[in-house]
């Protein structure tokens, strides 16, 4: 029983505590790019979430099975960018077999979640917090996609609301949603402390 | 080759220019905002960033100018990541062993090097169809650049937040520190208003 918990804590840590977005500053390049649409951002989180927990459990599995063993912890960012290729690579030929219609609408934005430093990120945190459990590490991952998601998620909500609003013209665009980016994680801020 | 001979002086001073002002990668571009947001905490973490950006970019700038008849289109980007992942194992190494402290502050931001959009931007705009001499005075011009945007975001929020710039105090007695200004929040809205200045300056003059 004490590892479910321990494991749900660890998941409900990542996602609301300590989420990748709001507290390390990370992917915010497509939190700002694709945040436009609501549906768009829901795809963009799912399609993250996946290349995220393949590649926490592919890199974590390398790192200690293959990297530490062998004391190559030198070559461990090559090794890491390279699985993350190699797993945005898969996604895209899957998605592009079988969802032509998604790909389409994804377009650019599908390769490039190879240089979305969320996914990079959490595998070095991962790395970091020196995670010792395979299924710890999975559920991390998993759990940090998520957190993802539902920061992107909200963010394309009060950004269609926000084209209505009036906003002075100097602060249209990327300003704007910047502030608001900052006022979200001010509330998210109210988390801190539940645990741990 | 033939630009080659034709780019003089006025071009170099062109380009080392664009980077600085006209097309700043964090301003005018919006790239790299990970890093921008994450170690302007403080100016000491941010300088240092900032000189390990312009380490890894006139670097990797540098071997792909002149690896850039060898590229397949599709092998492209592959290769610009290993490049700069290269290089940025050098860097962190060279943290880890003569500044351990920094680098335990930056933690893994200077790994997340690899990721910064400005570095495969520069590489895939720049340096992929340009000779050696304009990929180097590219890669100088978007990293001072880039640095002197991280030094003048933390120059802010270090003020604001502690009173002190380089560690020494400035503020009078009198000033409460903001201490919101050293969180996530003090990161995001300063950037936000910084670019709405930028917005206002750059229509005032044009």
């Amino acid at each position: 029983m004490d590892t479910v918990t321990a494991l749900l804590l660890a998941f409900i840590s990542i996602v609301l505590i300590n989420n990748l977005v709001f507290t390390k500053f990370l992917g915010i390049c497509p939190y700002l790019g694709v945040s436009g649409r609501i549906d768009m951002a829901f795809g963009m989180g799912l399609a993250v979430t996946f290349v995220v927990t393949l590649s926490g459990t592919l890199t974590w599995l390398i790192d200690n099975l293959i990297l530490m063993p062998m004391h190559l912890e030198v070559t461990r960012y090559v090794c890491f960018i390279l699985v993350i290729a190699g797993a945005v690579q898969l996604v895209e030929m899957y998605v592009r077999k079988f969802f032509p219609s998604l790909y389409k609408s994804f377009g650019i934005f599908l390769p490039l979640i190879t240089t979305n430093c969320a996914i990079l990120g959490l595998c070095l945190f991962i790395n970091l917090w020196e995670i010792d459990s395979l299924i710890d590490a999975v559920v991390r991952s998993f759990g940090a996609g998520i957190g993802f998601t539902m920061a992107i998620c909200i963010m394309a909500g009060i950004r269609e609301n926000l084209n209505l609003a009036d906003v002075p013209a100097c602060l249209k665009g990327a300003p704007i949603t910047l502030i608001t980016a900052g006022l979200l994680t001010l509330a998210f801020m109210g988390f801190a402390g539940m645990i741990r | 080759m033939a630009d080659e001979a034709r780019a003089g002086p006025a071009v170099y001073k062109e380009t080392l220019l664009a980077g600085l002002w006209r097309e700043n990668p964090v301003f005018r571009l919006l790239l790299g905002m990970c890093p921008t947001l994450a170690v302007t905490a403080a100016v000491k973490p941010a300088l240092t960033m900032g000189c390990c950006v312009i380490f890894v970019l006139v670097c990797s700038n540098v071997v792909v100018s002149l690896m850039r008849n060898l590229l397949k289109p599709h092998l492209r980007i592959l290769m610009f990541t290993l490049a700069i992942s290269t290089f940025v194992t050098i860097a962190d190494l060279f943290l880890k062993a003569f500044v351990p402290r920094m680098s335990e502050t930056l933690g893994p931001y200077v790994p997340l090097i690899i990721v910064n959009c400005i570095i495969i931007c520069r590489a895939e705009a720049c340096a992929s169809k340009n000779g050696l001499a304009i990929s180097i005075i590219d890669a100088v011009g978007m990293g001072v650049g880039f640095t002197l945007t991280l030094c003048v975001l933390a120059g802010v929020r270090e003020l604001l937040s502690t009173g002190k710039i380089f560690e020494a105090q400035v503020t009078p007695d009198w000033f409460v520190p903001w201490a919101a200004m050293s969180m996530p929040v003090g990161a995001f809205v300063t950037l936000g208003l910084l670019l709405g200045l930028v917005n206002v300056l750059s229509k005032s003059r044009s």
